[in-house]
């Protein structure tokens, strides 16, 4: 069986489902006997979820203003001024 | 899936003709290509730099390195993920330059220490994030991204945020794989650690050492 240490080694490789089947299996195998691992498994992939259903802000509008017409200026781009973001 | 991969080899043939487009001198589409990833860039370049004026400032000189270097675009890669790299050179350069930010060189080796540390162990609610409205979440989490080191920080925003590929991160930052590897777990570790602090569910106050 996998030590606690080896299992947070790996903890990425469970994690992001890249582990080979041989080591998902140790993997799985140890935090079904390891509740302190397994709370760290379900913590960090519940840390993972919550980032990632983060909605991105909207840019604002006087940057994406700056932003238009910079590349407007420099590339004279007839469509590059204002628009929304 | 097939459907999803047709929807998605439609959508990047569409993007190939507009940097096409835009590398013919077509100022038009390389504006559509600016708004198609401004917002995408801002957040990345704000989540490395945590800061708004130097994120406008890597959010610029991003587009126009872009615009510049457009010709040296081969296509091999995805244009966003061409994008990123001007963008990470950038953000690591204002990090870099910033007298008070120097705690961890960006391209050289960080020491992630021998040991991987977990200190609070707290089993947390099924949804946790349902328990805040979402301006309160957005806060919580940008505190704990903006307390990480730069160096942790950075492998993050790319691989768990922007959803880059290790190897893509790896180019990105200019550093090994494994460095990636390591980087990012300690990173995902340390966060789980901070929100542990918002998320864990009431009555549980378990600290555990190993």
């Amino acid at each position: 069986m996998l030590t606690c240490k080896e299992f947070l080694q790996e903890l990425n490789e469970f994690l992001d489902e890249t582990a080979d089947q041989e080591l998902r299996e140790r993997l799985m195998t140890h935090v079904s006997e390891c509740p302190n691992c397994f709370v760290i498994f379900d913590t960090t992939r519940k840390t993972l979820r919550v980032y990632k259903g983060l909605e991105a802000q909207e840019i604002p509008d006087d940057v994406h203003k700056r932003l238009m017409e910079l590349i407007a200026k420099r590339c004279k781009c007839s469509g590059a001024s204002g628009g929304g973001a | 899936m097939a459907e999803t991969n047709l929807t998605s080899e439609v959508a990047n043939t569409e993007e190939l003709g507009l940097v096409t487009q835009a590398r013919s001198g077509d100022g038009t589409a390389f504006s559509d290509l600016v708004r198609r990833y401004e917002r995408k860039i801002y957040r990345l370049a704000k989540n490395i730099t945590q800061h708004d004026e130097d994120a406008e400032d890597v959010l610029q000189e991003t587009f126009l390195k872009a615009y510049e270097h457009l010709p040296d675009f081969q296509g091999n890669s995805k244009f966003y993920t061409w994008l990123v790299r001007i963008a990470v050179n950038e953000a690591l350069m204002k990090l870099r330059k910033r007298k008070t930010d120097r705690t961890v060189p960006l391209d050289e080796p960080v020491d992630t220490g021998e040991e991987t540390v977990v200190r609070e162990i707290a089993v947390w609610d099924e949804d946790p994030e349902r328990q805040f409205s979402q301006e309160e979440l957005s806060q919580i989490l940008n505190d704990a991204v903006q307390s990480l080191k730069p160096a942790f920080r950075t492998v993050f925003v790319l691989r768990d945020i922007e959803e880059l590929s290790t190897e893509e991160t790896a180019q990105a930052m200019n550093i090994s794989i494994p460095a990636v590897k390591s980087r990012l777990l300690r990173a995902r570790l340390q966060l789980r650690e901070k929100l542990t602090r918002f998320f864990k569910r009431k009555g549980d106050d378990v600290f555990a050492y190993l």
